[in-house]
């Protein structure tokens, strides 16, 4: 089952300038999906298309069977609860706690108060942040405020996560933590991509991963055969 | 139950904002109060004129003496000619009888004097009461009445009348404009501080965005943030109404300088008046911000 079918997508800024260009991918249900490539090569506007922070000027993307072309912004809401997303900055709430702040995502619904408790009690096990619940963001190393926003983002149980340089801001062995985290979350069923500037990490994951460039898929190699150096 | 608890969310959550960015929204909150006092005083004062205006019209009365001379015949003929005119709700005839004898069982000085009049000596007219529909034509009327033949004197506060209900519209008027146009500068206020809040909350908006909140989701909070400072901003101008309305209405024994002038009984007025200013409060400020995050929050 392709959890995302992508066909001809094509983006073109409102300022003429063609990032992705008739681009053909698919991703299957549970795969772990690194995008890598130059500075400028379109992978942000690639898995921005995904959760819809951008529509394709052309062509057909499907995630979990919503065709996001032609989602209405108003509808938006309903292909984001199937997805979690991870950024380099971690966007959390300075002025909630890390239980507030993974809660919130649960809040919105108006899941019961008691059911909200237990998901993110588990999330917040899972990502090893179990006794750091009334700590503030500014409070944490950078390596757990990353937690905390991955909690943040699986804790109503999306089919995706979508990670935008997770371990950008992190130092090597923090990063490494992360990875354990994702992999551990992978395991269970989340599909995951990330796009991420770190060859060592990729190279260390072994996972397959497609190379962009200029708006093209370069390469698309299959898990663990990434070993190139220079890219 | 899902969409009670996420209003009761929202509703926290819009209280938190209040006075997470309190300076914001005390600015926004004094803004309301000063209209809202604005507003009240208007209010007290447009009832009150009003009401004193009713009375007035109430009580002025055109007073036409008849000559003594005139026979009943003549009498009658003056009755049906007032019938007649327009501007008359009622008229009321009292012969110099009745107004005699009334003044008699009305004050024993009175008696002494007037018992020891004869039917000739008594100087006291036959005399027409007459009420008119509308004030501002009063005196058309009375000089309608004034031409009839046998008519001496008619009498109804001579030109004070018209000047005060004229008074009156004026500041009636005025006071309008002044609500209107303070309740505008208001609501902009607020929705210049509901802007800011969504801007300084955009992170914050954005997380709800990324996680699935919908559009009404997100909005809701805000509107009901106006909606709070709407309320915050009544509270003390209710209070002033109410305890400064009952002080005055004592101080003054319920009137103004002279009995002439009464002034509302402050129950149940003064809590009409502060539900008025609540619901105006909670428009303004739903109004205003509904604005702000129609502008603002495209999403």
């Amino acid at each position: 089952m392709d959890l995302i079918n992508i066909r001809k997508a094509k983006k073109v800024y409102n300022t003429g300038v063609t990032a992705i260009y008739d681009l053909d991918l698919k991703i299957k249900k549970g795969e772990f999906v690194f995008i890598i490539g130059s500075t400028g090569c379109g992978k942000s506007t690639l898995i921005k298309m995904f959760y819809r922070e951008e529509k394709p000027t052309s062509g057909q993307i499907i995630v979990g069977g919503i065709d996001v072309a032609k989602l209405k912004n108003s509808k938006v809401y309903k292909l984001r609860r199937q997805i979690g997303v991870v950024f380099q900055d971690f966007r959390l709430l300075e002025k909630s706690t890390v239980y507030e702040n993974v809660a919130f995502a649960l809040e919105i619904f108006g899941a019961p108060k008691d059911e909200i408790h237990k998901r993110v009690i588990k999330v917040l096990e899972l990502v090893g942040l179990k006794n750091r619940l009334k700590s503030y963001p500014n409070q944490l190393s950078g390596g757990e405020q990353q937690r905390v926003a991955i909690a943040r983002a699986i804790v109503n149980g999306p089919k995706l996560l979508i990670c935008d340089e997770p371990t950008g801001n992190l130092d090597e062995e923090t990063s490494s933590e992360i990875m354990d985290v994702l992999d551990e979350i992978n395991k269970l069923g989340t599909t995951i991509i990330m796009v991420t500037h770190d060859r060592k990490i990729v190279k260390k994951m072994k996972k397959r991963v497609i190379l962009l460039d200029a708006g093209r898929i370069l390469k698309d190699y299959e898990e663990g055969t990434y070993k190139n150096e220079n890219i | 139950m899902r969409i009670f608890r996420i209003l009761g969310r929202n509703i926290r959550d819009s209280f938190k904002s209040v006075f997470r960015n309190f300076s914001l929204s005390m600015a926004s909150i004094s803004s309301i109060t000063i209209t809202l006092l604005v507003v009240s005083i208007s209010i007290v004062l447009s009832y009150n004129v009003n009401n004193f205006a009713v009375l007035v019209e109430k009580d002025v009365t055109i007073v036409a003496f008849i000559e003594n001379e005139a026979t009943d015949d003549e009498i009658k003929e003056i009755e049906e000619k007032i019938n007649t005119l327009q501007n008359v709700e009622s008229y009321e005839f009292q012969s110099k009888e009745d107004i005699t004898n009334d003044m008699i069982e009305s004050s024993d000085i009175f008696k002494n004097i007037m018992e020891g009049w004869s039917l000739d000596e008594n100087p006291i007219q036959n005399t027409f009461l007459v009420k008119v529909t509308d004030i501002e034509k009063i005196g058309d009327t009375a000089n309608l009445i004034s031409e009839m033949e046998n008519v001496a004197v008619v009498k109804y506060g001579e030109g004070m009348v018209e000047q005060l209900v004229k008074v009156f519209e004026v500041v009636e008027k005025i006071s309008f404009i002044i609500v209107v146009s303070l309740v505008l500068v208001t609501a902009f206020l607020i929705s210049n501080t509901i802007k800011i809040t969504i801007f300084s909350r955009r992170t914050e908006i954005g997380i709800m965005r990324l996680v699935g909140a919908s559009n009404i989701n997100i909005k809701i909070p805000f509107i009901l943030e106006g909606l709070f400072l709407g309320i915050l901003g009544s509270i003390i101008p209710i209070i002033i109404t109410s305890y400064g309305y009952m002080a005055l209405f004592k101080n003054f024994n319920g009137q103004l300088f002279s009995p002439f002038i009464k002034l509302i009984n402050p129950s149940p007025f003064v809590y009409y008046v502060s539900g008025v200013l609540v619901m105006i409060g909670i428009l303004v400020g739903m109004v205003g911000s509904w604005r702000a995050v129609r502008k603002h929050l495209k999403i």
